[in-house]
């Protein structure tokens, strides 16, 4: 599990990849928080396209962020969510306060 | 149901061991043949049993958690995960979809709806001081 994030103008970039459960959501959030506090971006957005799997843990990872951002003034933005994964994140009914897009190469 | 096979781990509730449970369970899945999406509902079911064991049951200390994994006749995959931690006083309300006793901890109370819904069948027992047992069942389609 890594995060890689990066500012780009006004938006933050966080790309994860490999597996995002309740062990590895609690390392990034700490990582991405200080990000957000420090940078005050506009908009987060979260590139899942190197996620390999994720459970309701990932959620609360997404809500959570979601929540700072929101305190800060700012939206978050979820992207390249792959297949395996929009299962649980349609379950959530996230998608109906967070922008969410599936990867390009994905039909369902 | 006859049982075809079955396997048995038990590992401390570490969250470490949250990847760990998922594949070893997944592997054992895979003589049943699944397609990748039946795979990839059981190793989300497992995750979400077993974080369920690591973050209420357990707490702040460490216990055991037992999980069986069995091929039923039927192309059956069952699973029970196991805990002896603080036990559920009201299963009812923790099954009830976005509700959750550690919402400070950013839990979306979402483990058993995704259990629910990934799975065929859901059953949880719990005794309060004495811990909990989580039973599902998949029926895996037959290629």
């Amino acid at each position: 599990m890594s995060i890689e994030i990066r500012m780009n103008e006004e938006n933050l970039l966080a790309k994860i990849s490999g597996e995002l459960d309740h062990h590895t959501a609690a390392a990034m959030r700490t990582e991405l928080d200080e990000k957000i506090n420090g940078l005050n971006p506009h908009k987060l957005l979260l590139d899942f396209s190197d996620v390999s799997f994720m459970d309701s843990s990932g959620i609360g990872f997404i809500m959570g962020r979601y929540k700072l951002m929101k305190e800060n003034g700012g939206v978050v933005e979820v992207v390249n969510t792959p297949r395996n994964i929009n299962k649980v994140l349609k379950i959530s009914g996230l998608d109906k306060i967070i922008t969410i897009g599936r990867c390009k190469n994905e039909d369902n | 149901m006859k049982i075809i096979n079955e396997m048995k781990i038990s590992f401390p509730s570490r969250s470490v061991n949250e990847s760990f449970s998922r594949s070893a369970v997944a592997s054992f899945a895979i003589l049943l043949d699944p397609r990748m999406d039946e795979l990839s509902d059981i190793r989300t079911a497992v995750s979400e049993a077993v974080t369920n064991c690591i973050v209420h049951a357990y707490g702040d200390s460490v216990g055991t958690i037992e999980i069986t994994a069995r091929i039923l006749e039927g192309n059956i995959f069952y699973i029970r995960i196991k805990d002896k931690g603080c036990g559920i006083p009201d299963i009812e309300k923790a099954l009830e979809p976005m509700f959750t006793t550690a919402p400070e901890e950013e839990r979306a109370g979402l483990g058993f709806a995704v259990m629910e819904s990934f799975m065929d069948k859901l059953t949880v027992k719990s005794k309060v001081g004495v811990g909990t047992t989580v039973t599902m069942q998949k029926k895996i389609s037959r290629r």
